[in-house]
């Protein structure tokens, strides 16, 4: 057939393709006159006419503009539609503890490196008060003994910052703390050095002020104010540190992996763990923010609440989906683990297409 | 059906930038992979439109401690949360868009959340020590050209679609002197594509390499000789009877007679 009456024949398909694609492609989604449902047809058609032009040696431009149509059709057919409020649900109520507990071993790893500094330093410092100046410099000692000073109204605040609103707090928590986890689960990748030293770090600074402001006297505004939030942030940062772990621990002990591909399966696998680090750290900035620093509570309240805290975070990471099977192995957040197999299977066998997806290496 | 293999100019095996990824539909598409150039600038682009988003903001901080916590919140989403945002809704991040960049699966397919937010948070170690020297590294030294994050999330950054290359001009069809295989047919169109964006000079000298014998035509013209076979090629010698109107804007068929071939070849509207 000759090229001409080849574009005459088909030109209306591929208009129509064209249509479909440029409605898809808008900003706002597609209205119930879009005839989406023929998306799969379409693309199937031109993709035969794509493969035809080539094979056949139509004219370059003929062909580019096919190719052009196919890509941009594959983009629309299998782009990942999450949907979200499932998604979120799903993963509060189970893929998060579930992921956490899968890596259990790491969790305590990344907890003995953060809270074993924080016990040494806290009774160390409690017991030497000099010892402070060793890891913090006099302004910043000074700073943290304002904060807690028994005669202040808001505890946790300097003077300056008394009169400043909740709000601010709370957005300046999200910020520092929640940058700070990211940045420890980031720094993982550098065979899990920077997570660990970000963990090692911030344990000895905790478990310094903690030791100093106790053993000055500033027990109770200290521990009253910091209770309320401790099980929710201290957790946070611990699992922030975890996610970092799995990352490093791909390039340490890749298993049976190379290191590329074990960094690809890992960091999937990481992902739930970040974002459950990150929301824990929104909610200890909110309780942080809203309710540690308010004054006129006893402090016997503010400890009950504290333990409370505990003992509801740790029921939910030991608990939450537990006897329920793990999400979906389809679902969107585990898409970037299957990705590779998948790509590298199509490139080595060319495989057809019942067989790529009756076999697909999901794990 | 036993077709030859071609050695065509849209999948380009032998540039490095190409890679090839085969659909589920059984085609085989062409990704254009995007260096650290188009990126960098991207980036550029990106730092503008969040400052200036920072910028319009700082007004907020007037409203004393409500305004400042909204200010630190929208810094934090900024910093961490605009390149999700943006890769999942529209692809990739305005600036990537500017550049016509797009991000996606290592098989093509547009990014998933999971994969955008460990690319995203993984800039952070990317960006070491100073302004991505990590990522640089990573990006020079790995052959799809990915940073560390994309190392991590499976994902490659490639370029859209080139602008669509122009159509075939219309001209009286010649044969070919001698009979052309398959490559000789397509370079020759595809020199007839180009020639409407080459100057004469550079035309006729594209044509003269050619080397085919012009004396037995009327046209002594090697470029329009050329153009004349092209157009044998894809149109046969029916393109003489054709209006070119008809013949240069195959989308002007008929509808009905469209939808007909349409549904001929197998393609069926429900």
């Amino acid at each position: 057939m000759r090229q001409q009456v080849f574009e005459a024949t088909h030109a209306g398909t591929w208009r129509r393709l064209e249509t479909l694609l440029a409605a898809l492609e808008a900003r706002r989604p597609p209205g119930p006159a879009v005839p989406v449902q023929r998306l799969p047809r379409l693309l199937r058609a031109v993709s035969g006419h794509y493969a035809i032009a080539r094979a056949r040696g139509y004219s370059p431009g003929l062909v580019s503009r096919l190719h052009t149509l196919v890509r941009r059709g594959y983009r629309q057919l299998y782009r990942p539609r999450p949907h979200w409020p499932r998604l979120l649900v799903d993963f509060a109520a189970r893929g998060f503890p579930q992921a956490l507990r899968r890596h259990a071993g790491l969790f305590w790893l990344a907890s003995a490196l953060f809270f074993g500094p924080m016990l040494a330093m806290g009774l160390a410092c409690a017991a030497d008060p000099t010892l402070i100046h060793s890891l913090l410099d006099g302004e910043q000692v000074a700073q943290y003994e304002s904060m807690y000073d028994p005669t202040n109204d808001k505890p946790g605040r300097t003077p300056a910052r008394q009169a400043d609103e909740d709000v601010k707090m709370f957005g300046f928590y999200v910020w520092n703390n929640v940058g700070i986890a990211l940045r420890t689960f980031a720094w993982g990748l550098l065979a899990g050095a920077g997570s660990g030293f970000v963990l090692v770090m911030n344990g000895l600074v905790i478990g310094a002020v903690a030791g100093h402001l106790t053993q000055l006297g500033f027990g109770t505004p200290f521990w009253s104010f910091v209770s309320g939030h401790s099980s929710l942030e201290l957790t946070g940062i611990a699992v922030a540190g975890t996610a970092g772990l799995l990352l490093g621990s791909a390039l340490l002990a890749p298993g049976r992996r190379t290191r590329s591909a074990a960094l690809r399966v890992r960091a999937a696998e990481a992902v739930p763990l970040v974002l459950g680090a990150m929301a824990l750290l929104v909610l200890a900035a909110v309780v942080e923010a809203f309710w540690s620093a308010t004054a006129g509570v006893p402090p016997a309240v503010k400890y009950g609440v504290g333990a409370a805290g505990w003992l509801l975070v740790g029921a939910y990471l030991l608990l939450a989906g537990r006897g329920t099977a793990a999400p979906d192995k389809h679902d969107p957040w585990q898409r970037a683990a299957a990705q590779p197999g998948r790509v590298q299977q199509a490139q080595s066998q060319r495989p057809r297409q019942a067989h790529a997806t009756g076999a697909r290496p999901w794990t | 059906m036993t077709e030859p293999e071609v050695e065509d100019q849209a999948a380009g095996g032998a540039i490095d930038t190409l890679r090839r990824r085969e659909t589920p539909e059984g085609v085989e598409i062409t990704l254009r992979l995007a260096g650290p150039v188009p990126r960098a600038l991207a980036f550029g682009i990106d730092l503008a439109i969040r400052g200036g988003v920072y910028l319009a903001l700082t007004p907020l901080a007037g409203l004393a401690g409500i305004g400042t916590g909204l200010l630190l919140l929208a810094l934090f989403l900024l910093e961490w949360l605009y390149p999700v945002f943006f890769e999942l809704h529209r692809g990739a991040t305005p600036g990537k868009r500017a550049m016509g960049l797009l991000v996606v699966h290592a098989d093509g397919t547009p990014v998933a959340p999971s994969a955008s937010l460990l690319r995203n948070l993984l800039r952070g170690v990317d960006f070491l020590p100073v302004l991505y020297g990590v990522g640089l590294v990573a990006c020079l030294v790995d052959r799809d050209f990915r940073r560390l994050g994309d190392l991590a999330a499976g994902t490659l950054v490639i370029h859209r679609e080139p602008p669509l290359p122009a159509t075939l001009p219309a001209h009286p069809p010649l044969p070919p002197p001698v009979p052309l295989d398959l490559a000789t047919q397509q370079a020759v169109l595809a020199f007839a594509e180009r020639s409407p964006r080459l100057s004469p000079a550079r035309r006729a000298e594209l044509a003269a390499l050619a080397g085919f014998d012009t004396r037995a035509t009327a046209d002594a013209d090697p470029a329009a000789t050329l153009l004349g076979v092209a157009n044998w090629i894809s149109r046969g010698k029916s393109a003489v009877d054709t209006p070119p109107a008809a013949a240069t804007a195959p989308q002007a068929a008929p509808a009905g007679a469209s939808t007909a071939a349409s549904t001929a070849a197998g393609e069926r509207a429900p």
